[in-house]
């Protein structure tokens, strides 16, 4: 009985130590970043690993989610005679939730375990105590680009996935279920607002982008630098990233959308 | 790989997301008709605005002409005070234009509908209609129906 207390008490201490370090982490590489805008080639590199690479998922993902929408969105509506709704639901749909989080929960999948995998592999191989051997500090070069680079891509990867779901859903309405094409804009620009639909959408993914590479960046430089360690690390990437992505995003609703 | 082609693909990248957003913006979001409604703001007052909102249509003959940009309450007529923004290119009204309190369907939003009349006289910037017509409040009209059968009987 007593064990257990223990055991559970220990548990919750070793929560709060890491999130301690995880918050020191961020700290240190936050203190680097004026260095880093030197050396603009290094944040392009990882724009391209994290971003560029990304973004083949989010446009297949995002043009069929945009489809189904649309199509799910008929069936209910046509029973009410009012299947010109369509593009409003698919694109509040998008802007609101979906885009944000879906997008979130892909680039945790895509993005963060390959980062988590890489940062792991250079500390298990010790390239970052090699880096500080040769007095260069791995948090600029190898952590903060990385931490940037994933923050400036998810908004745009975000705006991709929206766009091409909201031309999904186009194709499904226009083409396939017969909607007429200035309904389908007319009513979508009617109903949906710039600031407190897309600008929030926007504001969401950002914070979600933030928070996966922190995770991210983190569980990599935090893992135990053997094979198993660096699997159970790019496990909790994945995990722990989505998990706060939607933990986040009820959060974040709440705030803008509703009244609590 | 090439850090020339990194530098193409992450550009590509980059301007696709910006486009992107700025595709929303225009196409999809309310952000052209923020601009374009501005200038000629014409009141009018209600006893009752239904479900009328900010940013409800404003239409003349089922075309859309501007929108509400307030609505708020006369605490000496006990009335609903409506201001329309009109689109500066459609400012000939004349000073007997009525206006009406409209349903788009039978369960869509509610707009205003403005009917012109036939003074050759204008209505300024700030000018008030003063035929309105209310909102139709269906449970009114219910009950109305439900009174007028009791008395048949």
């Amino acid at each position: 009985m007593l064990d257990q207390l223990q055991l559970t008490g220990q548990r919750v201490i070793a929560v709060f130590a890491r999130l301690g370090q995880a918050t020191l982490f961020l700290y240190q590489i936050i203190m680097t970043l004026p260095g880093l805008m030197l050396r603009p080639s290094l944040i392009i590199k990882q724009l391209y690993s994290t971003g560029v690479q990304t973004l083949l998922i989010i446009v297949v993902a995002g043009c069929f989610v945009g489809m189904v929408l649309a199509l799910q969105a008929y069936y209910v509506l046509v029973d009410f005679g009012a299947e010109d709704s369509i593009s409003q639901m698919v694109v509040l749909t998008l802007m609101r939730e979906l885009g944000p989080v879906i997008t979130g929960l892909l680039f945790a999948g895509r993005a963060g375990s390959a980062l988590t995998a890489e940062i792991g592999l250079m500390k298990s191989t010790e390239q970052l105590s090699g880096m500080e051997m040769m007095a260069i500090d791995p948090m600029q070069r190898v952590m903060a680009p990385r931490i940037l680079a994933g923050f400036l891509a998810m908004p745009l990867l975000t705006a991709v996935f929206m766009a091409v779901g909201v031309l999904g859903g186009y194709l499904v309405a226009v083409h396939g279920v017969g909607i007429f094409e200035g309904v389908y804009w007319s009513l979508a620009q009617l109903k949906v607002d710039f600031y407190s639909d897309l600008m929030n959408g926007m504001i969401k993914s950002i914070v979600f982008g933030f928070v996966i590479v922190w995770i991210a960046v983190f569980e990599g430089y935090d893992s135990v630098p053997t094979s198993e360690g660096l699997g159970q690390a790019t496990t909790r990437t994945v995990v722990h990233g989505s998990l706060a992505v939607l933990g986040l995003d009820f959060l974040l609703t709440a705030i803008m959308f509703g009244d609590i | 790989m090439n850090s020339k082609t990194v530098e193409i693909a992450v550009g590509i990248f980059v301007a696709l997301g910006i486009a992107a957003f700025f595709m929303l913006a225009m196409k999809v979001s309310n952000l052209i008709s923020y601009e374009s409604a501005s200038g000629y703001q014409i009141s009018a007052r209600f006893d009752n605005i239904g479900g009328l909102r900010e940013r409800s249509p404003v239409a003349v003959g089922g075309v859309r002409i501007g929108k509400v940009s307030s609505i708020e309450y006369d605490n000496e007529t006990y009335e609903a005070v409506v201001v329309m923004e009109i689109e500066p290119k459609y400012n000939r009204f004349p000073t007997d234009t009525s206006a009406g309190i409209l349903t788009a369907g039978l369960l869509g939003e509610q707009y205003v509908g403005l009917e012109p009349g036939a003074e050759e006289k204008f209505l300024i910037s700030g000018g008030e209609i003063t035929v309105t017509q209310s909102a139709i409040v269906l449970e009114e009209i219910i009950g109305q129906f439900l009174y007028s059968k009791a008395d048949e009987k």
